[in-house]
This record gives structure tokens, C-alpha cells and sequence, in this order.
């Protein structure tokens, strides 16, 4: 099939940037679309014009590296595919597809595709994890977590970390990827010692780092590709709530 | 050279626990004064990283992922074995042990293996109480399954996503460190060359992959831990940024090259659809539990599998393998497959598949119950392929998976150059020449969470942090010049052909001649074939852009000058290995049964190579390998 591809061209972070069309004439249809900009940018090289940069890595739709927009949504037209698992044969023939990067204050665009999410790692480190000193873990069966728990846990874990909820999201906000850290932990056993402090310590960092709030629109759980339920932004409030009225926020201590 | 294994004397259950006392400490107050450089954030780094911070030595990761978090280790789906034995099934340290030895061919060194099954408990417990979400039974107990042709439960999991669990586990310890300080983590950051001087690892130098800027980065001891070299073969199921370059730096460097012929190749891979074909995605092997796999009896046969009857369709493995049937350990399931492609039987486009089919398990079963085992693998195929496995037999055929060689590594994880560490794939491993299924994420985090920690302060404790090299220092500033050379060379050259078409050219090249099955013939072909493959590289690549700028070209370009190297030991390592053994198979040496046959009377050893410069033969070591406790014998599934 043939398409033509408006695709976002920004020589660096610095630069304004603009959309170039690329007519693409012998797209197959079990490529995935970014075997498709793969064709394109061996062209392009060949051309002595510059390849289109983006993210990607495993593109088995797991580690989160790649996403864009495609045509106005996140990771493109499939429900719970990111961009790398989606495949040409849900275009048609003759469809002008624009192509340009997750937008966001946060996550500025480091050139064409390619953003930086660095952002997300910092809210990570601001509370996102379980503080556990290697060598000191009880035998692993001595804590009982009853399977609903555990599951309930996995679904929130599943996040990717891709940005695709804050790219969808009108405030651009992250709180659909905070919540998923602080439910996985929150839910567990063993995340409860630290677990008000987790919920303070990441908001406050999303708040800093200039990601918005969230006022209920839906778009991040519709546009996530692991299919992250907006409930546990509910869970994320209540955690913080419970801190805002019960703890002080304490700074992050090594013993 | 000599190479010393550094095994410790005495029985093999008390080994680690002597070597373990017998290590020198470092000082609790000093710690902080030694620096440790860890490059790659899969779960050996990563848990590596996490682990030292806390004891307290200042420790700087680097990866070129955007994210610590997206490491390869995050796309593993089956599981992580240890001998836990909560199923009762009579699993224990030592049957582990034995299970790896023995499904390594015996290519693997026995102190290092029991060690590793000594430590397995260990590791659950730690990712339990980081919080990994392990499935669990309805008691609140953990799940457990059986897997990879093992006779007892022992694989722990998360879904189908287990490795993305555990490295998000190792991950968030990590970012805690950073968050008090201890570590850092350098995204976006490729080390492009190792910095040694007397003898001993110093440093690396680094490329930030945004602005292009080379550094230097000097430390006290040096941990690679990159992952292994399958994108060698341009299609793999590894990442597309998987590359073998902090390796091949290392071992241009002085650092040895062990077993680069043992490759693993896994079975059930989703076949190639077309030349734009970038990566293979894997099918979880459980599918092999329930499906049939099968092909047509008639060469070049093209109907639709649902008109093929039942009489002329040919179940060659379990025709040929009554026993196992479907369930032949990988390189036998993968050897089979190619030949009857090679036969002219295979399906799908090109004729490079086999079905595997359920048609018989929804019968039997219930399409209800195939749901709920293989749902989310269903779902996977049919996205890729537009083909739905509940009404058609899938195809599959096999791909490359993972590489059991890597850089040679003591007891201590310490190659032959001084305080040079190398951990999980990388090194070549307590695998042999095979992996069992759900083995990988368990040396990862062995050797990085319970292995490296201790014996890294043995290194450590030799040296003083007060003789550590300037980063200004002339060792430093000469590998920069060439570093920048390099990249200048790769992009003035201004040629004719992209890196991806030389990348692929010697990937089939490599999968033709050094794959599944491997001859004198097509190995000495291959040795011919990549010399002149790299020159026309040198002489015709084009990489656009600049040095100084994001350029993906340029990454790449310096990735694949790397693997058209090391593409030649690996053949030359498979041409001087005259046995087959795990995934390394030359045709010239199997049983009448077309099995694989060990020679171990002459190649009972781990062969390190000694570079001594692109254009010259390297230097083989051996490693003699001793079995006192597993006594080889011949693999048969009959």
C-alpha cells in the first residue's frame, strides 16, 4: 500500500522543528510501523538526508522504549499495542499518517521522535521502591499474600514507563504512572511500612518535575498499552490523603 | 598464559563458604573511598549496582537505554528457577546443580554451577521482599511450574513478564541509591572502549548518545555486565540495542574470550515474514506442552493446514522421539525443524516454518482451558501474524536466543585482567554449552545481588583507592583520541551501502554457516566470506550525520564494526571445537541417531581466546573442566 507520512522533524532540543511529508509507496502489510520508518530511514541514509530518530529496543512491546504519536494517538489506533506491535494492515491504502512525539512540559523532545523521560526515573527514585538491604530478606514464604492481592498488585506492576498516559493526558499528567508504582508496592505486604511516605514523596517529585494534575478525563488509562486501570489513581489519593493528614513528609534516610 | 580458575579447594558443598571466609574485607569505613564502574542496568548490573551502593562504595552505572529500567533482562517471560523444593517434589541445591551441569553438556565448571543452585534460594527471598509480584496460589503461598523439560516444579514467575518483574525489582533498589546518593546512573551512555594500564582495568571511556561528547571515566574496578552477543546474527530475539561492543573493547583489550561458539537457539520463535524483518519475537516454550508440531509429508505442499489430512501430515518429532515427543530438549526440537525446511517441507512464506498445532489440546481440553494457559502468548501471535491460533495451527521456526559464551571469568567473576569484572551474560557463564529454560535470570541475579558483592572486595582490598588513575592521566586521553578517531573514520568514509545492509549480510552469513548445524565446510566458507565482508565495511559504509549529535547511525555503525569481529572468532571457535556439544553442532560429529556427540576426551575444556589484532589468528587457552561430582554421559530422549 502506498501512504504518505507527515512526520515531526526537530534537529535538537533547541531547535523549533517542523512536519515533512514522506510519501512511503510499497508498505506490507505485516511490517510493524517502525519496520516501516526502519525502510524509510535506509532510504533516506542512501538519499544522504538525515534518518528519522526514535526510540526502540526489545519491540516485543515490553520494555517501553518506543511510542509516539500516530495520527493524534498514543502508540497509534490499536487498543493496548504500543507502537512497536502495531502493524500496517490497519492502515489503508492511500492514509496520510502524522507521526510526531509524546508531547508533555516534562518530557522535552531531544530530537525528531525521541524524548526524554528521565523524568520518569526521578519519580521512581523519589519513593518508588521497597527499601529491602540485600542479604536481609526473610524466607520468602513466611509472608502470606493471598492471590487476589498478588494479582492485583501484577496488574498495577505492568506498567511499562513508555509516557504514553502523560502524552494522552490534556494536563499532561503523570499521576496514571505514579499510581501504578504506588499501587504494585501499596498493595503488598511488604510495602507497607513506607508506603504514605511513598505516595507524599512521589507527588510532591511529579509536582516539581512540572507534570499537571489530574482531573478525570480517562484519556491515559484508553491510551495505555498495558491497559493500567485509572483506579489506582483513586488508591494513589487515598494513600497520599491518608499521608497528608497522618504523616509529615520525612526525607529519604539510609538506615 | 596461565589460567587460573581460582576454584577453592575442598568438598563442593563447602567450597563457597570457605572461599567466602578466606576473601579479604574491606574495611567498612573505606568503602567509600573505592569506586566501582558497573556498565549495563539488566539484572546482574543493576542488582550488582543496588548491592555495592549499600555497602556503602560509591558506585557509577552507565547504560544506553534512556532508562536503567529498559535493560533486555525486561523482555524474558518464562521464569527463574531455584531449589526452594516448596512442591515437596524432591528438588534440592544439589539436584539443581546436577539438572545444570548436565543440561550444559558438560562445558560448564562444577564449583561455579553448585554455587549458583546454593544461592537460588536466596535470590527469591530478596525479590519477594523488594516486592516482585510473584504468582501466587490461593493459600497465599508462592506458585511454582515446571518448566523446560525439567522432572520437578522449581520456576518461579510473573505472568509471562517475570523478567520485567525482577528487573524493575533490581531497578527500584537501585534508584533508591541514587536517590541517597550512593549511585548514580548515566543514561543515554555507551561505553566505547576499555581503559587498561598495567595490567590492570582502569576505566572505560563513554559516549553520551545525546550530545556525542567522549569521557573518561576512571575507577577502582571495572563490572561489565552487557548482556550477550545473539544480535551477532542481526536477527535475534535479543533487543534491537543489544551489542557486543563493551565486550570486544574488553577482549581487544586483553580481556579473554571464552566459548564464543555456544549460542543457543531457541525453538519456538515466530518465522520471518519478509525482508523489512527487524527482530524475532519468542513464543514461550510452554506452548510445546500442548502443541503438536508438525509438517506436510509431500515436499512443497501449499494448502492450508485444515485441508491437509490427517494421514499426510508427518509428527517428526514425535515419530522420531516416542519418548518426548514435542518436548525434546531446544537444540534438538530446533535441529529437527531445519531439516525439514531444508527438506523442502517447511510452510508459511518461504518455506522456513513448522506448525505447531492445537487443534488436538482444544479438543481434548476445551478451548477454555487453552485460553486461560496461553491467552496472552494467543494473543501475541495473532497481533504479529493476523493469524489466530485458535482456528490455524501456528508457525514457528527457530531463532537465535542467547549466547552462553562470553568473556572468560574466574571463580570471582574476575576476568584475567585485574579488576576487570564480568557478570551474567556476558561472562561465559555457568551455562556450558547450553542453557536450561529459566536459568538466565537466575545467574543474572546470582552473580549480581550474592556472587559479585563479596568477591569484588577481594579485588578491592588489594588495591588502594589513592593509586586510582586520573581521568587526565595519558592512558585516558590516548583511548579518547582513538575513540574519536574512530567515529571520525566510520563517518568519513561516505560510502555507497547503510550499516543495517552489512549487519544483515553477515547475520545470514552467520545463521547459514554457523547456526543450527555447522560443518568444516560451511565454517571455513564463513571465515573466508566476513574478512572480506568487513574490508567492503570499511571501505563502503555510509554514515550520515555528525560526531557531534544525536546519531544513530554512528551508534550503530560502531556496534556492527564491532560484531563483523567478533562474527570470526565465533566461527573460528566453532571450526577448532571438533565435538558437538549443547548448541554447538557440526554435522561431522553426531551419533547414528543424528545426536549430538561429545569428544570429551579432547575438548572436555572452555576455550579462551587471546586477541592479537584484527587481521592476525588469536591465541587459544584452555581451561581444563573437571567433573568429580556429575559424570558425563550421553544425552539420549529416545
Amino acid at each position: 500500500m502506498k501512504l504518505t507520512l507527515r512526520i515531526w522533524r526537530q534537529d535538537g532540543p533547541r531547535d523549533k522543528g517542523k512536519f515533512v511529508a514522506y510519501p512511503v509507496d510499497d508498505v506490507a502489510e505485516d511490517m510493524s510501523f517502525l519496520e516501516m520508518l526502519d525502510v524509510l530511514n535506509e532510504r533516506l541514509t542512501l538519499k544522504g538526508e538525515r534518518p528519522v530518530a526514535f526510540d526502540s529496543d526489545c519491540r516485543e512491546g515490553i520494555c517501553g522504549a518506543c511510542g509516539f504519536m500516530v495520527s493524534g494517538v498514543a502508540h497509534g489506533p490499536q487498543k493496548l499495542t504500543t507502537a512497536c506491535q502495531l502493524f500496517m494492515r490497519h492502515f489503508k491504502d492511500g492514509e496520510t499518517v502524522v507521526v510526531e512525539p509524546f508531547r508533555a512540559r516534562a518530557l522535552p523532545v531531544l530530537k525528531d521522535l525521541i524524548i526524554d523521560r528521565s523524568a520518569l526515573d526521578a519519580i521512581v527514585q523519589a519513593g518508588g521502591f521497597i527499601s529491602a538491604r540485600t542479604g536481609s530478606a526473610p524466607e520468602a514464604n513466611a509472608m502470606l499474600i493471598a492471590k487476589p492481592v498478588a494479582d492485583r498488585s501484577m496488574d498495577a506492576a505492568a506498567c511499562i514507563g513508555c509516557g504514553a498516559c502523560i502524552a494522552a493526558c490534556p494536563n499532561a499528567s503523570a499521576m496514571l504512572f505514579t499510581a501504578a508504582k504506588v499501587s504494585h508496592l501499596g498493595l503488598l505486604p511488604q510495602g507497607q511500612p513506607e508506603r504514605r511516605q511513598r505516595a507524599l514523596r512521589m507527588v510532591a517529585k511529579m509536582n516539581e518535575l512540572g507534570f499537571g494534575g489530574c482531573s478525570n478525563h480517562g484519556e491515559c488509562e484508553a491510551a495505555c498499552p498495558k491497559g493500567i486501570s485509572i483506579d489506582f489513581i483513586a488508591r494513589l489519593n487515598r494513600d497520599y490523603l491518608s499521608g497528608s493528614l497522618f504523616e509529615k513528609p520525612e526525607p529519604l534516610s539510609s538506615v | 598464559m596461565q589460567l587460573n580458575s581460582k576454584v577453592p579447594s575442598g568438598p563442593i558443598q563447602g567450597k563457597w563458604e570457605k572461599h567466602r571466609f578466606d576473601m579479604k574485607l574491606v574495611n567498612p569505613a573505606n568503602k567509600r573511598r573505592y569506586k566501582v564502574i558497573i556498565v549495563g542496568t539488566g539484572l546482574a548490573g543493576a542488582s550488582a549496582g543496588a548491592s555495592l551502593a549499600q555497602m556503602g562504595y560509591e558506585v557509577d552505572c552507565f547504560c544506553f537505554q534512556d532508562s536503567a529500567r529498559r535493560a533486555h533482562s525486561i523482555a524474558a517471560q518464562g521464569g527463574i528457577n531455584a531449589a526452594k523444593n516448596y512442591q515437596n517434589d524432591g528438588d534440592s541445591v544439589y539436584r539443581l546443580f546436577y539438572d545444570t551441569v548436565k543440561g550444559g553438556d558438560f562445558r560448564a565448571r562444577e564449583a561455579n554451577v553448585y554455587r549458583l543452585a546454593e544461592i537460588s534460594a536466596s535470590i527469591i527471598d530478596q525479590c519477594v521482599a523488594l516486592g516482585v509480584p510473584f504468582a501466587r496460589e490461593y493459600s497465599g503461598y508462592l506458585a511454582n511450574r515446571s518448566f523446560g523439560g525439567t522432572q520437578v516444579s522449581r520456576t518461579f514467575y510473573a505472568r509471562g513478564q517475570t523478567g520485567q518483574q525482577l528487573l524493575l525489582g533490581a531497578y527500584s533498589a537501585l534508584s533508591r541509591e541514587v536517590a541517597l546518593g550512593r549511585a548514580k546512573v548515566n543514561t543515554r551512555s555507551e561505553m566505547v572502549d576499555l581503559v587498561v594500564q598495567g595490567g590492570r582495568a582502569r576505566g572505560i571511556i563513554v559516549r553520551d548518545l545525546v550530545t556525542g561528547e567522549l569521557t573518561a571515566h576512571s575507577a577502582d574496578a571495572v563490572v561489565l555486565a552487557t548482556g550477550g552477543y545473539s544480535n551477532v546474527f542481526y536477527l535475534s530475539t535479543n533487543a534491537k540495542g543489544c551489542n557486543a561492543t563493551a565486550i570486544w573493547r574488553a577482549h581487544r583489550k586483553g580481556a579473554l574470550f571464552a566459548n564464543p561458539c555456544f549460542t543457543q537457539i531457541h525453538p519456538t520463535c515466530i518465522p520471518v515474514a519478509g525482508e523489512h524483518q527487524s527482530k524475532l519475537t519468542l513464543m514461550s516454550e510452554s506452548l510445546r506442552n500442548d502443541g503438536r508440531i508438525w509438517v506436510p509429508k509431500k515436499k512443497g505442499d501449499t494448502r492450508p493446514a485444515a485441508q491437509i489430512p490427517e494421514a499426510e501430515r508427518d509428527y517428526y518429532l514425535e515419530r522420531k522421539y516416542p519418548a518426548f515427543g514435542n518436548l525434546v530438549p531446544r537444540d534438538v526440537a530446533s535441529r529437527n525443524a531445519k531439516e525439514v525446511c531444508d527438506g523442502g517441507r517447511g510452510v508459511g512464506p518461504g518455506g522456513l516454518g513448522v506448525y505447531l498445532d492445537f487443534a488436538e489440546a482444544i479438543g481434548r481440553l476445551g478451548e477454555n482451558v487453552i485460553r486461560e494457559r496461553y491467552g496472552n502468548l494467543f494473543e501475541m501471535y495473532d497481533r504479529i501474524t493476523a493469524e489466530d491460533p485458535y482456528r490455524q495451527p501456528m508457525r514457528i521456526y527457530p531463532a537465535i536466543h542467547y549466547a552462553m559464551g562470553g568473556l572468560w571469568v574466574d571463580y570471582n567473576l574476575m576476568s584475567n585482567l585485574e579488576g576487570l569484572h564480568v557478570v551474567g551474560e556476558a561472562n561465559f557463564s555457568d551455562h556450558g554449552a547450553n542453557r536450561l529454560g529459566a536459568s538466565a535470570l537466575m545467574q543474572g541475579l546470582a552473580d549480581g545481588y550474592f556472587v559479585l558483592p563479596y568477591t569484588i572486595g577481594d579485588t578491592l582490598a588489594r588495591v588502594s583507592p589513592a593509586d586510582r588513575l586520573k581521568p587526565d592521566h595519558p592512558a585516558f586521553t590516548e583511548a579518547l583520541d582513538e575513540a574519536k578517531e574512530r567515529g571520525r573514520r566510520l563517518l568519513g568514509i561516505n560510502g555507497k551501502r547503510t550499516v543495517d545492509s552489512f549487519h544483515r549480510e553477515l547475520g545470514k552469513l552467520l545463521w547459514d554457516n554457523c547456526g543450527m548445524a555447522r560443518s568444516k565446510e560451511s565454517l571455513t566458507e564463513a571465515l573466508a566470506r566476513i574478512p572480506q565482508i568487513r574490508e567492503e565495511f570499511w571501505a563502503n559504509v555510509k554514515v550520515p550525520g555528525g560526531a557531534s549529535e544525536l546519531n544513530q547511525s554512528l551508534e550503530q555503525a560502531g556496534r556492527v564494526a564491532d560484531f563483523m569481529e567478533l562474527a570470526e572468532l565465533l566461527c573460528r571457535d566453532a571450526l577448532t571445537r571438533e565435538e558437538s556439544c549443547g548448541g554447538h553442532f557440526r554435522v561431522e560429529h553426531q551419533t547414528e541417531e543424528g545426536e549430538a556427540q561429545r569428544d570429551d576426551a579432547n575438548f572436555s575444556h572452555a576455550a579462551a581466546w587471546e586477541f592479537t589484532g584484527a587481521d592476525t589468528a588469536p591465541i587459544l587457552h584452555k581451561e581444563p573442566l573437571e567433573f568429580e561430582y556429575v559424570h558425563p554421559a550421553q544425552r539420549s530422549y529416545k
